[in-house]
């Protein structure tokens, strides 16, 4: 038998062998079992994890570089014209399941008690970048407005898209009310840049990357999140399959 | 076909609970493996320390140059195209054929290797609990005194290395390479794995810093956890090389049924 042919056999068994697997791992019982998975994984974290703090680095951790990623520059018009007047009237509205909707401009929120935090960001993908936080509290904005008790989800809508879909994302209220996450207009001292989510983000320390909503323009409670857009609670999660539960 | 009485004795040689552990294990362990390759290809550049990204430094890294695969390791470039980086016409640090699933999907590799995580988990906790209350551990995987001597185990590795393996009564008993193979996955790479993989989780970090830290941070718990990784796929290899050295049958049939049939002596 020569190579080439040896080769084509193999890989033409090799085809089959991942067609069948794939046709496997894609049916409805092993979308449930995945499913049950990320369940499990989400209780199990919840339960040993409670209200913990994400560790805190020192000055010296700070990563040389903090790439950005994701959408580096939302195009939609009105946030351009925001950026081109320095956020001066952009306002940050929380809404949704509140007693008091609110519309904070950035000179408020920045003379609101603030929390500085060196944390460290994870990507899904595996890389890591560690930076300085500095913002409000989102318990101290939530209380401002008055959760209604029903309130289950905190949902931050973005100003960026993905060829017109655009970026959201969702916490639930344990993680939202606590007091690492915050919504930081301050990155290592400087102001949020707008490759980093000018002029608002979400830091939500013990998630990983794609909840750490960019260029946050709304703060909305709502009791489900089944029928926000594609309802699985993120831009991500309805379009990539990602799991809604960023903790692993 | 010998007359029964020269045939050499079938012995109970592995209880089911541990036939069923390595039944188990043998599934999951692909699933992790491939499911985890499938992962690392979202970010093929490994790192040591508290961070790490694109622009910091990698002490490993598989990529392509156009049609072209590498692995770069210790400041050079090893071209590995058609294995690592660039084959089956695909950039991707590790191909298809070999992950799971075998196209790009981030989310639902992630999907599976945690599924197997609890999978692994769950089984390993109920096997040595079993190994430890039954003697499984102490009197099949113990070394004994003897075992333990340098000239016994130099003795051991000299005859592996001339493919020599123990036949007759000798091969009653695991021998002490094998044993001290065995309790390295289940004490040493194993337990790794699973705790570099919880010390990657940012809310496995809140309630386990210390972990963390024992780690010397993040992504030098991903990069532990790839090395873990890499020695369950050497193991692998060498179990499976070992189990056809051999004889494949026999090691199947006690490996399912539990029934093993001790080789014959060597003839003088």
């Amino acid at each position: 038998m020569t190579g080439f042919s040896r080769r084509a056999l193999l890989a033409g068994s090799g085809g089959l062998l991942l067609s069948g697997c794939d046709r496997l791992t894609t049916s409805p019982t092993a979308k449930s079992l995945l499913s049950l998975g990320e369940k499990a994984s989400r209780s199990a974290q919840r339960l040993v994890t409670g209200q913990a703090l994400a560790p805190e680095f020192s000055a010296v951790d700070i990563s040389p570089v903090f790439r950005v990623n994701g959408n580096t520059r939302p195009t939609a018009s009105a946030y351009l014209a925001h950026v081109e007047r320095g956020f001066a009237d952009w306002r940050l509205a929380i809404d949704g399941l509140v007693a008091r909707p609110l519309a904070l401009s950035l000179a408020h929120l920045r003379a609101l008690p603030q929390r500085t935090q060196i944390t460290r960001h994870d990507c899904v993908e595996g890389w890591s970048a560690i930076a300085q936080w500095t913002g409000v509290p989102l318990a101290a904005l939530l209380h401002g407005a008055g959760a209604l008790p029903q309130a289950r989800y905190a949902v931050f809508h973005c100003a960026d898209d993905f060829s017109g879909t655009p970026y959201y994302e969702s916490i639930d209220l344990a993680e939202a009310l606590h007091p690492q996450t915050i919504l930081a207009h301050t990155m290592n001292g400087q102001p949020l840049s707008v490759g980093h989510g000018a002029p608002l983000r979400l830091r939500v320390e013990r998630q990983l990357g794609y909840k750490q909503a960019k260029y946050v323009m709304r703060v909305e409670l709502v009791a489900s999140l089944d029928r926000l857009y594609g309802g699985k609670g993120g831009y991500w999660e309805d379009h990539s399959g990602y799991q809604w539960w960023a903790g692993i | 076909m010998l007359p029964a009485m020269e045939r050499s004795p079938l012995i109970l040689r592995i209880r089911w609970p541990v036939r069923l552990w390595h039944w188990i294990n043998a599934l999951t362990v692909f699933i992790m493996l491939m499911s985890g390759m499938m992962i690392f290809n979202a970010h093929p550049r490994l790192y040591w320390g508290k961070f790490g990204a694109n622009f910091d430094h990698a002490w490993l890294e598989i990529g392509n140059h156009g049609a072209h695969g590498y692995l770069a390791l210790g400041g050079q470039e090893w071209p590995t195209t058609g294995v690592l980086g660039f084959a089956q016409g695909i950039a991707l640090a590790f191909p298809p054929l070999v992950t799971l699933p075998s196209h790009y999907n981030l989310a639902l590799a992630r999907g599976w290797h945690f599924l197997g995580a609890w999978t692994l988990v769950a089984s390993l906790v109920c096997f040595l609990l079993y190994a430890l209350l039954s003697g499984h551990l102490r009197r099949d995987l113990g070394l004994s005194r003897e075992e333990r001597r340098p000239r016994a185990l130099l003795h051991d590795i000299g005859q592996h290395l001339r493919l020599r393996l123990p036949r007759g009564e000798a091969a009653r008993h695991y021998n002490p390479l094998q044993k001290l193979a065995y309790l390295s996955v289940l004490l040493a790479v194993l337990p790794l794995l699973i705790a570099t993989g919880l010390a990657m989780s940012p809310t496995m970090n809140a309630a386990l810093p210390w972990l963390l830290d024992g780690l010397g941070g993040r992504q030098s718990a991903r990069s532990i956890h790839f090395l873990c990784a890499l020695a369950m796929a050497l193991f692998i290899a060498v179990h499976l090389a070992m189990v056809v050295l051999a004889g494949p049958l026999n090691e199947l049939r006690a490996m399912s049924t539990g029934w093993y049939r001790l080789p014959p002596e060597r003839k003088p």
